[in-house]
Order: structure tokens, then C-alpha cells, then sequence
């Protein structure tokens, strides 16, 4: 592996996390991360949406819009193309895999409108990359998302235990937390940049 | 011509998806029973888990497919029960009325002391690990209200005097917090039932019990002998009361110099003889 990925490998997880230093996909981050079963089961969910939603916009960019100067309609496009792709894998899914279909459940139409995969799409795509490191990006990404998520219910689950003041109980508390969370996350950004 | 050529490649690509997504919904179509929706909007959604399945569609699939028997929704009780049976179209066989969680603990605060002063996670399975908890009576309620916190239906609250009262309208019999509860004070009662209960849990002799709580029972029997309808034994140094035969005459509670005998049906205590 050249440097290149490693650095991007790097990057996507750690220094540039896409939760708690570019603020995208805070919604299901605070929303799904109360336990930690069902923030490894939205990370799952999200690695794979990630992937395949990149590789088809990187297709669908460099196939059809660039080619015919039509750059500007990516955001209209990559919308349409990541929705339609999450219905069809839900519909797929259902027929062959139930179990996984289970598993994944109402975790795969949440995150089909979510702004972490279509800004994945819109930063591969702004960052020239190619189809390998798209997919590598996407990945790596993918897997930051779902260690935020993994500590953040951690934290959650141990914070449902804690005596903590009735002032901040609940949504504060949790603000808080993932406030301190992205402070950590911002030592990685010195050692490394693409 | 850009135009016409913007307008192309999305419609084109929207085209493709929608033929693409016609193509697997009627390929991969999966056949789905009406009735598990049906019955599961007729539950009431608290994904509680006293059936014994995980979640209400479990149970209305389950139900539907005839694994699980029509009447195991507790919290729904008879009127949901009748509703399952109409939709699957068979006899209704709900029969008891509507059954509540009980605390068989009176010992608050102020009349069982602690044997040591507890400053650790609020929860009484974690406060049981310190030497089996910080009250000194060891079958009491510990007051962290372990049991308000697990409740579907937020029935349970904490009363001033740090023990929990269950209410009876929002309670549904679940039984949730029975499994909760670390020191098994809770139980489930008919609600509708006559009868007097005796709360307390305690199984030590009347010596210790004396001891660590001012209310709880001792076994002094002085409740045996009133009873009219001998529907009282006491065993391990607990009295317990026969709901059958017990007529809810109140001599008991007269001759109960422990404050422990209470009425379930009308679910508040009648007297406390002081």
C-alpha cells in the first residue's frame, strides 16, 4: 500500500473524523449512539452504504457528468442515485438475506438521506480521487463513523448510570460529552495531512 | 442544447433507477401476512417484551403463524386479547382482570436504617455488589429505583419517603420490574382480587428484624391467631395471607402491632394501628 492510502486511511478515521471534525452525520451520531449494539449496527449499516454509494456516484461523475460538462447537476444527481441505490439494496435484501435484513433494519433508510454519505460522495469527487482511493476513502470514513459512534455509547451507557447534576441530565449532558469527544479527536490533526 | 442535455442525463438516470427499482420490487417481492400489521397496531407498541418475543411485530408474527397463544400480551390485557382474536377470527379466551405490580417493602427511609452510607452508581443491582447492599435490613427495598427506570409505562415513581408506589392506572402487569428488582420485593397481584397482603419481605427472625426495620414483619403469629378464616400461615418468619379465603375483615390489621397488612383491593392501606 503506497503512502497515499495510508494517509488518506488515516485521515478519514482519525485526523479529519467525518463526525467530530467536519460535523457531518451528527444526527444519527447522537440519535442511535444510546447503546452500543445499536451504534455497531448503524456503523455497519453505514460502511456499507458508504462504499457502494461512492463507487456508483464516482461512476456515475466520471461517466456521464464529466464528459458532458454537466459538473454542476453532481449534488441533484448523487441524490438520486444514492436514494434509488439504498431502496433497491432494501429490496433485494429483504428477498435474499432477511437475517441481515433484520440486522440492519430501519438503520438503512435512515441514513439513505443522511449528509455523511452524500458528502463522502461530493469530497471524493472534489478531491479528484480515483476509483481506488474512493473506495478506500469511503471505507476508511465509514469505519471513523462508526468508532465516534462505538465511544460515544459507551460513554452514554456508562453516563445512564452516573449520578450526573438534574441541570444537564439528558441531551445536555450528551452535547457536552460529544463536545469533549471532538476536542480529543483534534490532537490527531497536527501528525498528519493529505 | 445544454439544456436538452442536462434535462437527458438526469431524467435519463432517474429513468434508469425507476425502471431498475420497478424491476426488484416485483422481482424480490416479499409476501407479507396483512394481519401481522393488523394486530400490530392493535398492541400497544411498547416493545415491553412480557409476551416473551422481542418486540410487538415479533409477537404479532408469532401470533399470526400460531406460535404464540392469542392471550400472551399482558399490558394489553382483555380488550387487546379480544381484538387478536377477532382479527384472526377465533374464540376469545381472555379471562382474568387486570393484574398490577405490587412493593412488598414499607421499610422507607426513616424506619429501616442503612448499615452504611452508599456512594456509588444509582442502581440497585450495582448497589447490591457492596456487600449486598447498604440497607441493614437484607430484604428491603433499597430505594435507587431500579424498577422506575426499567418501567414501559412510567408507572412507577419514588415517593418522598424513598420507596416506590407503583400506580395502578398506568401499570399494566408487565412484570418488568419483578425481573428488575434486586431483591425480589416486587410482585405482580390481581387488582380486582379481596384480600389483604402482608408487606413485607423479610425472612429473618423477629429478633434481627426488630433490629434493622420499625414495620417489617417479625412472625409473631398475633395475626394468625385473630384470623377469623384461618387464611393466614406464617412460615420463615413471615406472615402470608390466603387471598381465597381471606375476607378482608380487618383483624389483622388490628392486632398488627408492625404496620405491615394492607388491603389490594382498594390498593391503599386501611390502617395503620399505632
Amino acid at each position: 500500500m503506497d503512502l497515499n492510502l495510508t494517509a488518506i486511511i488515516f485521515v478519514a478515521i482519525l485526523a479529519n473524523n467525518i463526525v467530530l471534525n467536519q460535523f457531518l452525520g451528527i444526527c444519527p451520531y447522537l440519535g442511535v449512539s444510546k447503546r452500543i449494539e445499536t451504534s455497531l449496527g448503524m456503523g455497519m449499516a453505514v460502511i456499507f452504504v458508504m462504499t457502494m454509494a461512492a463507487i456508483v456516484t464516482w461512476v456515475i461523475y466520471n461517466v456521464f457528468l464529466v464528459p458532458y460538462d454537466l459538473v454542476y447537476l453532481r449534488t441533484i444527481a448523487f441524490i438520486l442515485v444514492i436514494a434509488s441505490l439504498v431502496q433497491l439494496v432494501e429490496t433485494i435484501l429483504k428477498k435474499i438475506n432477511p437475517t441481515l435484513f433484520r440486522a440492519l433494519g430501519i438503520y438503512l433508510p435512515l441514513i439513505t438521506t443522511n449528509c455523511a454519505i452524500l458528502g463522502v460522495a461530493l469530497l471524493n469527487v472534489q478531491a479528484g480521487h480515483n476509483i481506488i482511493q474512493t473506495i478506500v476513502y469511503a471505507i476508511a470514513t465509514a469505519i471513523g463513523f462508526t468508532l465516534a459512534m462505538v465511544i460515544m455509547a459507551g460513554i452514554r451507557e456508562r453516563l445512564d448510570l452516573a449520578d450526573v447534576s438534574s441541570y444537564l441530565r439528558g441531551a445536555a449532558v450528551s452535547l457536552v460529552t460529544a463536545g469533549i469527544l471532538s476536542l480529543a479527536f483534534m490532537g490527531f490533526k497536527g501528525i498528519m495531512t493529505l | 442544447m445544454d439544456f436538452v442535455l442536462s434535462f437527458g442525463i438526469i431524467g435519463g438516470l432517474g429513468l434508469i433507477f425507476g425502471g431498475l427499482l420497478a424491476f426488484a420490487a416485483q422481482k424480490y417481492a416479499v409476501e407479507e401476512d396483512v394481519r401481522v400489521e393488523t394486530i400490530c397496531d392493535l398492541l400497544p407498541g411498547a416493545n415491553c417484551g412480557a409476551c416473551g418475543f422481542p418486540g410487538c411485530i415479533s409477537f404479532a408474527e408469532k401470533v399470526v403463524s400460531g406460535e404464540a397463544s392469542v392471550d400472551c400480551c399482558i399490558p394489553g390485557g382483555k380488550g387487546v386479547c379480544d381484538n387478536v382474536c377477532e382479527v384472526l377470527g377465533v374464540a376469545s379466551v381472555a379471562s382474568e382482570g387486570k393484574k398490577v405490580a405490587e412493593v412488598f417493602c414499607i421499610g422507607s427511609v426513616d424506619v429501616a436504617p442503612n448499615k452504611f452510607e452508599y456512594h456509588g452508581v444509582q442502581d440497585c443491582k450495582a448497589a447490591m455488589m457492596y456487600g449486598g447492599g447498604f440497607k441493614a435490613c437484607t430484604y428491603g427495598c433499597l430505594g435507587l429505583g431500579t424498577c422506575v427506570h426499567v418501567c414501559p409505562f412510567d408507572a412507577i415513581h419514588m415517593a418522598d419517603n424513598g420507596l416506590p408506589v407503583v400506580n395502578d392506572e398506568k401499570c399494566t402487569g408487565c412484570g418488568i420490574c419483578v425481573k428488575a428488582c434486586s431483591r425480589s420485593i416486587i410482585h405482580i397481584v390481581d387488582k380486582d382480587r379481596v384480600g389483604m397482603v402482608v408487606l413485607c419481605n423479610s425472612k429473618d427472625r423477629g429478633k434481627i428484624t426488630r433490629e434493622v426495620c420499625e414495620v417489617g414483619c417479625i412472625g409473631c403469629k398475633a395475626c394468625l391467631k385473630a384470623c377469623p378464616n384461618e387464611a393466614i400461615v406464617v412460615e420463615n418468619n413471615l406472615s402470608y395471607i390466603d387471598t381465597d379465603k381471606c375476607d378482608e375483615c380487618g383483624k389483622c390489621v388490628e392486632v398488627c402491632k408492625r404496620q405491615g397488612i394492607k388491603s389490594i383491593s382498594k390498593s391503599k392501606v386501611i390502617a395503620f394501628p399505632n
